[in-house]
């Protein structure tokens, strides 16, 4: 009896505790998260939806957005391919050195991105290994979209092969050899069964390399030498635009980019809801 | 050779070496090229910049608070998001990948019209007489904001798969529920806890684009180590760039070598730490 | 089909999975590999399925090079152990997948893949689940989706790894019987993976016992189970109780009881006996004087437990300290008025002998002698009970 009467003090203090954490969570996450992404929204509309539109519809803005999609464009496929590579060759086979691949794939994400471009104008630069060769060519690499490109390219390497590598890992070559000894070839395979197997996980690969190579700032930034209309990407433009105190504009730019991370953070979520148990690795040797 | 029974090992691992080689490794050779150019005595006089000096502080002490932080913060909005069930939960969870979604740039402008002194925080703040952008404080938050889906996405799945049946059982042998939380759930967690930490920090050494609006970049003071690199590119001081490029890589490296060591030493008990 | 192996060879980096592996198998032979975890069996059937290659050695299939033949021509149906049944296919997708990857010159029309797919169906009762995903079966449908996928490319050669080692005691018994009678109607060349002795005994018409990398022993069940050829043979298949011997002049002994003889002429010192449960005699009671001539040792029964027909007996003998099993008829326990505790007399009639090296102090395979009692001279044996 004197059990029951003292549990209930116990629920109450717990319920308290419960409530408490929850509610300093949630404020936490609209304070510090929610707030910020509310500050884009309404900066870029406060002097009106006309002021809004014409930052848009300028021409700068414009070749800002062509720009961004053109990089994303090259740099996403290219690390596509090469992230379904190295997943294949390195959950597949057993080579020598499988250890050191897997951390140099992983190098870029922690290398600041300031030196992922400056190391491409240390190798392309005037300066660089191959500037003066290139220059006596007509060949502009830095200060030029091929820049931005490859910078863009080493920021968003990891992102494919991340998602692939631990989830066919888990997966096992097995369908692949059912597919072998049933006489598949080695493209049958692939797209008969590889491909099926990891296209939710390729999918929220590339949803997140793109989103990265779209916004990023940075390493772009190093590479950019920041040529209004022709060298200058999105999240430059808003720099540059905040720099000359063309608030109005960088938010409104700004908001472009927001929609994007938030059209990636929903279709992430949705992909996660939908297809969780075949994007995430499932628990080794289980079905 | 051994033959393989699946195709392709040849022409993946091939295409995967050799796009990382040109796109990874040679630019970084270069990079150490390009740094062992300025010497002994030029990395010293460099490193003895009190200029310099001031931003490695700043970017490696800002880094380590600001992943400390978020170990504390990212696990209270993990276990929140994973043990409760309230409304709008789903959305509070999605709404954590924000700062891996949001480019950094617009994180910037945005963080720093909020925290400015006309801003609708920095103005309450500053009635206290805490200044927050361009100020040291500011860098912290923008590296805090940066770091934290790291350890809040980490500890999510592993908190997902503890084992309920221990904390019955501490709870069962007399624990209060704070005890079962510091001396049962909090040890199985520090591993994890430990590697969001290390993604952390990783990133907000190496952060540019959030900080460098939030941050004034008032040298001495509020100036971190990228916008060093960046500042001496432009004025084509390569070397000088490079030297202390390699020295923020090594000292990234050094950092995260540590937090693995201190990982495999607290997974000690699990198969993996034999 | 006539299948040679011939000295295959397997090292991976830390330890060798077969060593010198050497087995013919005739047309339409039903044959079990049966052994314990690491003893090399499912690398062999990897081989043969063309997912592995042995470091040396040859396979022979009617004369002609099985090795050189690639995985996807080899014609052989292979049954994964957990099935890897292809998830994003239906049950009739993964059934014709074989079929369908096939060079368009032989590929079957889409209406006879259709009818072979329903007939596989069919045979594997599996009839009107051919729409269901393989998240959506039991492990035993799973388990003939994979039987019926690998049937469908009308191999030469069916390999089944483990084939019952992720299903539950029922469903087990009442596939091994179906596969029993599949192999009985297709006649198919069958080689199975198997560490369940039960499995092996029951299914094949001749057993290949592996160990560490190496066969120790080709035989039909029976064979196996009354002439173990290695003491890894009488150890791993049925029960056997292990005693050592030491050798007394010119015979071998354990405490009171003694094997005549001495096939080895004095060369070891020491042997190591194989006693079945069933070939143990016992007497009771103790207490009667026993002639001395009639060998045997005084054991104090432990443990009595009643396995329907059979029960099995733990005896403890303190002359060595050690406990032995013996299986009695149940007829005979109430007859001899058995107890926990009772005192009984109890000698081998039988054992398979290997003598012990003296410097390795392993057992010599090669050295096998088979002892019955019917050896000794002296008369009046024991009374056995069974």
């Amino acid at each position: 009896m004197s059990a029951l009467v003292s549990a209930r003090p116990v629920a109450w203090s717990r319920r308290l505790v419960r409530g408490a954490l929850v509610l300093l969570a949630v404020g936490f996450l609209a304070l510090f998260l929610l707030l910020p992404l509310a500050t884009v929204f309404v900066e870029a509309f406060r002097q009106g939806a006309a002021i809004y539109l014409t930052s848009i519809r300028q021409h700068e803005s414009l070749a800002a957005i062509r720009l961004t999609l053109l990089v994303a464009a090259i740099a996403v496929p290219l690390n596509l391919v090469f992230g379904v590579m190295a997943a294949w060759a390195i959950t597949r086979f057993d080579f020598r050195g499988k250890a050191l691949l897997g951390a140099f794939i992983d190098l870029p994400f922690s290398v600041s991105p300031v030196i992922s471009g400056l190391v491409y104008v240390l190798l392309f630069g005037a300066q660089g290994w191959f500037g003066p060769w290139l220059d006596a060519h007509g060949v502009r690499i830095i200060f030029a979209v091929p820049g931005l490109v490859l910078a863009t390219i080493f920021i968003t390497l990891p992102f494919v092969a991340r998602e692939l590598i631990p989830l066919m890992q888990s997966q096992g070559s097995e369908e692949e050899e059912a597919a072998r000894v049933l006489g598949a070839s080695g493209w049958q395979m692939f797209f008969r069964v590889t491909l099926p197997n990891i296209r939710w996980a390729l999918l929220y690969g590339v949803l997140l390399c793109n989103a990265r190579a779209m916004g990023e700032f940075g390493a772009v930034s190093v590479v950019s030498g920041h040529i209004r209309g022709l060298t200058t990407t999105m999240p430059l433009e808003v720099e540059m635009r905040y720099n000359e105190y063309d608030f109005a504009g960088a938010f409104a730019v700004a908001s472009l980019l927001a929609l994007l991370a938030l059209m990636t953070m929903a279709l992430k979520t949705l992909l996660e809801w939908r297809y969780g148990n075949e994007i995430a690795a499932h628990a080794p040797g289980g079905h | 050779m051994r033959r393989h029974v699946l195709p392709g090992f040849g022409i993946s691992l091939g295409y995967a070496l050799t796009y990382l080689g040109l796109i990874v490794l040679l630019p970084l050779a270069a990079l150490a090229w390009k740094a062992s150019g300025i010497g002994v005595a030029g990395l010293l006089h460099l490193l003895s910049s009190p200029r310099t000096l001031a931003a490695l502080r700043l970017s490696f002490g800002g880094a380590l608070l600001a992943a400390a932080v978020n170990a504390v913060i990212g696990l209270l909005v993990a276990w929140v998001l994973v043990r409760y069930r309230f409304p709008g939960r789903r959305l509070f969870d999605a709404l954590v990948d924000l700062p891996f979604a949001l480019p950094t740039a617009v994180a910037g402008i945005a963080l720093t019209t909020l925290y400015a002194p006309n801003g609708w925080l920095g103005g309450w703040l500053a009635t206290w007489s805490i200044k927050v952008a361009y100020a040291p404080l500011g860098v912290l938050l923008a590296m805090v904001f940066v770091g934290f889906p790291f350890v809040v996405r980490t500890l999510q799945p592993v908190l997902e798969s503890l084992d309920r049946d221990v904390e019955d059982a501490a709870e069962s042998l007399g624990a209060r529920r704070w005890q079962t939380f510091v001396r049962v759930i909090l040890p199985m967690l520090a591993p994890t806890l430990l590697t969001g930490f290390a993604l952390a920090l990783a990133r907000a050494v190496g952060e540019y684009g959030s900080v460098i609006f939030i941050a004034g970049n008032i040298p001495m003071r509020s100036e971190i180590a990228p916008l060093l690199i960046v500042q001496k590119l432009e004025q084509f001081d390569y070397a000088g760039a490079a030297a202390l490029g390699v020295v923020m890589l090594l000292f990234s490296f050094v950092l995260l070598v540590v937090v693995a060591l201190l990982q495999r030493w607290s997974v000690r008990w699990t198969e993996s730490g034999r | 089909m006539n299948l040679e192996l011939s000295h295959l060879s397997r090292r991976f980096t830390d330890f060798a999975a077969l060593k010198d592996v050497s087995l013919t198998v005739a047309p339409g032979e039903f044959i079990a590999l049966l052994g314990p975890s690491g003893s090399g069996k499912t690398t062999l059937l990897r081989i043969l399925a063309g997912l592995d290659y042995p470091d040396s050695g040859s396979v022979l299939r009617d004369g002609e090079d099985f090795l050189a033949i690639h995985t996807r021509e080899r014609r052989v149906g292979l049954v994964f152990q957990h099935y890897a049944l292809f998830r994003h296919l239906t049950v009739t997708e993964n059934i014709a997948f074989g079929l369908r990857v096939r060079p368009w010159r032989s590929r079957p029309a889409r209406a006879e893949v259709r009818e072979r797919v329903e007939r596989l169906l069919k045979r594997v009762q599996l009839e009107g689940l051919g729409g269901r995903y393989p998240a959506q079966l039991s492990g035993g449908q799973c388990q003939r989706v994979a039987l019926a996928r690998a049937l469908a490319v009308e191999p030469d050669l069916l390999l089944l790894d483990e084939p019952f080692g992720a299903l539950d005691a029922q469903v087990r018994v009442t596939l091994r019987r179906w596969l029993r009678e599949l192999h009985e109607e297709l006649k198919l060349t069958t080689l199975f993976v198997t560490h369940d002795q039960e499995e092996a005994l029951e299914l094949a018409d001749r057993i290949v016992v592996m160990n560490n990398g190496r066969i120790e022993q080709v035989g039909s069940p029976e064979i196996i189970y009354q002439q173990p050829a290695t003491p890894f043979v009488c150890e791993f298949i049925g029960k056997a109780n292990r005693l050592t011997l030491r050798r007394d002049g010119n015979h071998f002994s354990a405490a009171e009881w003694t094997l005549p003889g001495d096939p080895w002429g004095g060369r070891h010192a020491q042997a190591v006996a194989y006693v079945r449960p069933e070939h143990l005699s016992l007497a009771v009671p103790a207490s009667q004087p026993v002639p001395a001539s009639q060998p045997a040792w005084t054991a104090r029964l432990r443990h009595i437990y009643l396995a329907g027909s059979v029960a099995h007996l733990e005896l403890h003998v303190a002359a060595f300290d050690q406990t032995l099993e013996a299986d009695v008829a149940s007829e005979d326990l109430a007859r001899l008025d058995l107890q926990p505790g009772s005192l009984l007399r109890v000698a081998p009639r039988s054992a398979v002998v290997f003598p012990l090296d003296d410097h390795s102090g392993d057992a010599v395979a090669g050295d096998r002698w088979a002892w019955h009692d019917s050896e000794r001279k002296e008369p009046g044996r024991l009374r056995s009970c069974r």
